[in-house]
């Protein structure tokens, strides 16, 4: 397929229908209404439903029933509209259902405003909802990657019975680039569900279900859900690199549009006679932390820099521990730092040793 | 080569459309390119930008603090972008709708009456079309007839629109290259 110019709201729902999704179920919010009206479109050509629900509670127990009976299927909403929906997606993660859910994230908290922000990172990546769970959380920082990740995303959310969550901006969403489909799968196509409620008839019954009255039973399902995201943090953790190679006088750790910022910057560093690197996680749960220690093992310092006051800088502070010094940039309620801003912040950190 | 272009005016004159065309024609033309608008509460008749960056490399940040290149379609525009655009870049100014020229004198200045060509042209409307014309032919960066392709395969559904289009961008483009000419002459 050849490269098309898409937003990265759109390029992320033709993702989903590329990866065999039928159903979209949603409730609409600024700054990921390309989504939902792309859906609308797209899904009855081909032979999907897209509903509008009543709210976003509704729009997440949609997703948990088509979900137990076999199908996937997605939502999109942004911050605000994603805590209305943390309780089906606790249900979802308890009944161990595959969902993919994509986060357009706005500032906060409350309503807050439309432009970009990370600030929901630790709701992200720390659970969100009630209960012991995690969500497979996944960051990408260019169109096509929101889209490849997107793709992953269903196939991830199927192999882990687990839901997955898509993290960007309005940056992300809003931005146009060159974007290909690479793979394309039908729904006839994808494997079967043998857990799935499809009708018994013929099989013993399935159950989906997050209710265990029997706390020897509840436990036992505890652990194995906390086994499931042991095993995700084995094989399933994704990161990029870039200038880090040769060691550098300040690693920055940043995701999604932040990363972005920081390429411009590194580039912009050799004027100014400053090494900087980039270390960007795709993964934010399970977060690439042996990754990130080779990389900042390599660094004299290290910079965090996101869209909030401060929520992966602790996740980097924890696996630094202290071996080097942790610097900390951030801008919020919808302000986006320059490359230039990055390399006075790193420059700081360098005199003064954070 | 490495660009970044910051394109303003009212919106609903356009602005979001040329960048677009700009970056599509980029994109075709085997270049890195990405489109950010800006999309805060805003209404028709209130404000509109868009920045498109075209590259030989992969792009970092979508979002432009120092433009190579400037085309206003507005006062408000113009009041907003021009101390940002860096030295040696270009501005392409909407004098029938803008009152005064750039206070810059370390930039190419490139003034046009976009809506009066327009108008000549068939419709006011196309006024977008003569700015950015007129910012190929003073800019180079992207192969005008490119352009003209893309606007084609852009307005496919509504045919009508298609000369008048093409020829509003012929147009800005002869202005645009008059004036690089002149410049160049010294």
């Amino acid at each position: 397929m050849a490269k098309k110019l898409m937003k990265g709201c759109e390029a992320i729902g033709e993702a989903a229908v590329q990866a065999g999704c039928r159903l979209f179920f949603g409730y609409p919010i600024t700054p990921q209404n390309e989504i939902p009206e792309y859906m609308s479109a797209r899904m009855p050509m081909v032979g999907g439903t897209f509903v509008q629900a009543e709210s976003e509670v509704a729009a997440s127990n949609m997703l948990y029933g088509a979900a137990g009976a076999g199908c996937r299927v997605f939502t999109s909403s942004s911050s605000p509209g994603i805590s209305l929906m943390m309780e089906g997606l606790s249900y979802i993660a308890g009944a161990e259902l595959p969902v993919v859910i994509i986060n357009i994230m706005r500032g906060g908290p409350g309503l807050g405003g439309i432009l970009p922000s990370q600030s929901d990172y630790f709701q992200a990546t720390k659970g969100g909802g009630h209960g012991d769970y995690r969500a497979l959380v996944l960051a990408p920082s260019t169109v096509q990657e929101a889209a490849d990740l997107v793709q992953d995303a269903f196939d991830l959310a199927d192999r882990y019975r687990n839901p997955v969550l898509v993290l960007g901006d309005g940056l992300i969403g809003q931005m146009m680039e060159p974007v290909e489909f690479k793979r394309s799968v039908k729904p006839e196509e994808l494997p079967e569900k043998p857990w799935a409620t499809t009708g018994c008839a013929g099989r013993k019954p399935n159950v989906i279900n997050s209710l265990f009255l029997d706390p020897e039973k509840l436990e036992a399902h505890n652990w194995a859900l906390h086994a499931k995201y042991l095993e995700m943090a084995k094989k399933e953790k994704r990161h990029e690199t870039y200038q880090v190679d040769d060691g550098c006088d300040v690693l920055v750790v940043a995701y999604g549009t932040v990363a972005r910022i920081t390429k411009t910057a590194i580039d912009q560093a050799k004027e100014r006679g400053l090494r900087l690197g980039l270390f960007r996680p795709i993964t934010l749960f399970p977060y690439p932390s042996e990754a990130l220690w080779a990389a900042a093992e390599k660094s004299k310092a290290v910079l965090v820099s996101e869209l909030s006051t401060g929520q992966m800088v602790e996740d980097v502070r924890a696996v630094v521990a202290g071996r080097r010094p942790v610097g900390f940039y951030g801008r919020v309620g919808g302000m986006v730092m320059g490359p230039d801003e990055l390399l006075d912040e790193a420059e700081k950190l360098l005199r003064t040793g954070a | 080569m490495y660009n970044e272009i910051v394109m303003a005016g009212f919106g609903g004159q356009g602005v979001l459309l040329i960048g677009k065309l700009l970056a599509y024609a980029g994109m075709k033309a085997g270049r890195e390119v990405t489109w950010m608008p800006s999309y805060g509460p805003e209404m028709r008749g209130g404000t509109c930008n868009c920045t498109v960056v075209l590259s030989d490399r992969p792009i970092g940040s979508p979002i432009s603090k120092r433009p190579h290149g400037l085309v206003v379609l507005n006062l408000p525009s113009l009041d907003k972008f021009e101390d940002a655009v860096r030295p040696g870049g270009v501005i392409v100014v909407n004098t029938s709708l803008i009152n005064r020229l750039p206070r810059r004198s370390d930039v190419a200045v490139v003034p046009v009456a976009a809506n009066e060509v327009a108008m000549e042209v068939g419709t006011g409307k196309a006024a977008n079309m003569v700015a950015l014309g007129a910012f190929l032919g003073a800019a180079g960066l992207v192969d005008v007839a490119a352009v003209s392709t893309v606007l084609e395969e852009t307005f496919a559904a509504r045919p009508k629109l298609v000369g008048i289009n093409k020829e509003a961008l012929r147009r800005g483009f002869e202005i645009g290259q008059e004036h690089a000419a002149v410049a160049a002459a010294g």
